[in-house]
């Protein structure tokens, strides 16, 4: 990738021992919005923070926006955004006060904070609120300050972490329609995310789990990695569903998903029939089993048991 | 960079002018304080209740009684009539002190022979019992002297006139009356801008860190010199504008005198707030919430208070002790206070305090500035 601006390669870090972050690689295109995907734990935060220059890695090399962020941290922090997931907003201070404190550290001018301050405003319709203390903003409004803030030194690549975590459902579109607009611009986004179905909104996706990268690549292309194909079926007690089918030939992996348990296998026309004798001889009652589209979280439930089966073996 | 730093400065007020609670906390407590310390902090004993049990009943005895009250130091509480009404006088009520005459005083007195007045302590409060039989030993020995001297000049008036005779006079400098006040209201400026500074100057930075902002401000292109400066610059104003303030009351209300330098009182006060916002630094590199900040500076500044010679005298101390002494800056401030208060001296007499604060600040500096890089890398 030629034109990239953000290059990691074999990026590792420890924390007290244990690795956090291992022989992580991958590179994002200018302009591309790039979901870092994955549990609690699984290394999103350490790397965006070793990216922001708030952080140093252990090994391995970090290029972001034509900085060596390894070598110089610092130089590369006029140039992109971090935001943490707890945004750190002054809450005695007004939307406008946050604003200009931001804006200065940045030593943007004042006649062009002004004006980027009222578009950004405007984008996340928060004009009105200007004067109002941030501490009485909502939590979505929190976010979106933060993020105007983030935005406000014009950066080339923006690091967010879980930026919609406790956001409501209205506030996060918003969210992403900002989002849209800053990449339509030409600005490169990075964004950690806990939600399986926002990761569906990226361009690419990076799917990691306890520092380790399963995968990269379009969500599309994760999908294609789903052997056969994702069955629901309907049962009040999906647990016991699944411990019922765990280990049965041709199941992949089997999630519990509200009153459904998903399970992957690899030849479904083979299998629905087989499962249904499985589950009646163990006495287990359950609804339709439909075919369904797999879903991010199916495929990385797939990728995680499989990698834990290969460990454990 | 001087714009980065402004607006930090710039914020800390406005956030200092939002917080009614920090407003009161900058101008009401030292105020009060003052006012405690300058009324009720005295190492004076007046008027101290005494219970008096007089066994010989005699002329002598009750001149020497009378003594103790003349002096205003001890009132006679109670009049005891028995022996065994001492301990319950000295062990339950408040009467911490009792004097006893036994039968025969002034039988003795008159044969020239020693006679013995007792003395009964309730020794809890070292302090007071301690200063207490001070003031009986003197009370004691003029009585002795005159009632000699009387005898002398009544049996014999001609060795009487050539008897050499040793009297003390008395002149305390700086502080005639040795008035209480004029030591305790120059040393309370010092610890209560302690105090005040290394709290403010910890709790700002660590709640920084508590809500999130630390870190997002550290992602700015910001240099943590420019930080520290932006942080505390605004306590560095507001200690000198506290300081002004107590000394006003003191100066003012107290009416302790200032017969120094002011610019001589200036730097000093300079290097010793630079001393504790290096301090309140320091704290909050150690500490990631409030509470921990709340422990640790009260961990710092009680022994501080206690080893900087602002009650307890240093010379006193065990050697060990005294050592450590000399890495207090309150130590040497209270020395420049007094000195400036109430002895008027200047550089030429202060310097050396002057050279220790610099020292001091220097080093905790630095500490406190690489210690506070390495906390928000």
């Amino acid at each position: 990738m030629n034109d990239a601006v953000v290059k990691v390669d074999r990026l590792t870090k420890h924390f007290a021992g244990r690795p956090v972050v291992e022989d992580l690689s991958f590179a994002v295109r200018r302009g591309e919005i790039l979901g870092l995907v994955g549990p609690d734990g699984a290394g999103k935060t350490t790397t965006l923070r070793i990216l922001a220059g708030v952080l140093p890695a252990d090994s391995g090399a970090a290029r972001v926006a034509d900085q060596d962020v390894i070598r110089d941290p610092e130089a590369v922090k006029s140039r992109i955004s971090y935001m943490a997931q707890r945004f750190g907003l002054y809450e005695d201070l007004t939307v406008d006060e946050n604003i200009r404190f931001y804006a200065e550290l940045f030593e943007v001018a004042a006649a062009v904070r002004e004006q980027r301050a009222r578009e950004l405003l405007a984008a996340c319709g928060m004009t009105p609120f200007q004067r109002r203390l941030a501490g009485q903003l909502s939590g979505g409004m929190k976010r979106k300050l933060g993020l105007v803030c983030a935005l406000i030194h014009t950066p080339q690549i923006l690091l967010l972490d879980e930026p919609t975590t406790g956001v409501d459902p209205v506030s996060r579109r918003e969210l992403w329609s900002i989002l849209y607009s800053l990449v339509f611009q030409g600005v490169t986004v990075l964004i950690s995310t806990a939600y399986f179905d926002e990761a569906e909104r990226c361009h690419r996706l990076l799917l990691l789990h306890r520092g380790r990268l399963l995968f990269c690549g379009t969500p599309a292309e994760l999908k294609g990695k789903l052997p056969g194909a994702v069955l629901s079926l309907a049962s009040s007690e999906p647990r016991r569903l699944r411990a019922a089918l765990a280990g049965a030939d041709g199941v992949l992996s089997a999630m519990a998903m509200g009153d459904a348990l998903h399970v992957v296998v690899d030849d479904p026309a083979r299998r629905i029939p087989e499962l249904r004798e499985q589950l009646g001889a163990a006495g287990l009652g359950f609804g339709d089993i439909t075919t369904m589209g797999a879903t991010v979280e199916d495929v990385f439930a797939y990728m995680v048991s499989r990698q834990e089966a290969e460990r454990g073996r | 960079m001087l714009g980065r730093i402004w607006r930090i400065i710039v914020k800390e007020f406005i956030q200092l002018r939002r917080d009614k609670y920090a407003r009161f906390r900058l101008i009401v407590p030292p105020i009060i304080q003052m006012l405690i310390y300058g009324y009720a902090a005295t190492f004076e004993v007046r008027r101290v209740p005494i219970a008096v049990l007089d066994l010989d009943h005699s002329q002598e005895s009750r001149d020497l009684l009378a003594r103790f009250t003349f002096t205003g130091r001890f009132s006679v509480a109670k009049i005891l009539r028995d022996d065994r009404d001492i301990p319950r006088t000295i062990g339950r009520s408040s009467i911490p002190m009792a004097l006893k005459i036994e039968p025969g005083f002034s039988e003795s007195l008159r044969k020239g022979q020693t006679a013995h007045l007792q003395v009964i302590l309730d020794g809890t409060n070292s302090n007071t019992a301690l200063v207490a039989v001070g003031y009986v030993n003197q009370i004691a020995a003029t009585f002795t002297q005159e009632y000699a001297r009387g005898r002398v000049e009544r049996l014999m008036p001609a060795l009487a006139a050539m008897a050499p005779q040793v009297e003390l006079e008395q002149r305390p400098w700086y502080n005639p009356d040795l008035n209480s006040q004029w030591f305790f209201v120059p040393g309370v400026i010092g610890s209560i801008t302690l105090v005040l500074v290394v709290n403010l100057t910890a709790f700002a930075i660590v709640r920084e860190r508590e809500i999130g902002t630390l870190e997002q401000v550290m992602v700015t292109p910001i240099r943590p010199v420019e930080l520290i400066l932006g942080k505390t610059v605004p306590f560095f104003l507001v200690g000198l504008a506290d300081v002004a303030l107590v000394a006003a009351v003191g100066t003012l209300w107290f009416r302790v005198p200032f017969r120094g330098n002011l610019l001589v009182l200036l730097l000093g006060t300079v290097l010793f707030l630079l001393n504790t916002l290096s301090i309140g630094l320091l704290i909050s590199t150690l500490c990631s919430t409030q509470q921990q900040a709340f422990a640790s500076a009260f961990f710092f500044l009680n022994p501080a208070f206690i080893l900087s010679g602002f009650s307890f005298p240093i010379t006193s101390m065990p050697a060990a002790m005294q050592w450590v002494t000399y890495a207090d800056p309150l130590r040497y401030f209270l020395i420049v206070l007094r000195g400036t208060f109430l002895k008027g001296v200047g550089l030429d007499v202060l310097w050396p305090q002057m050279a220790a604060l610099a020292c001091l600040t220097i080093i905790l500096l630095t500490i406190g500035v690489l210690r506070f890089r390495k906390s928000v890398d």
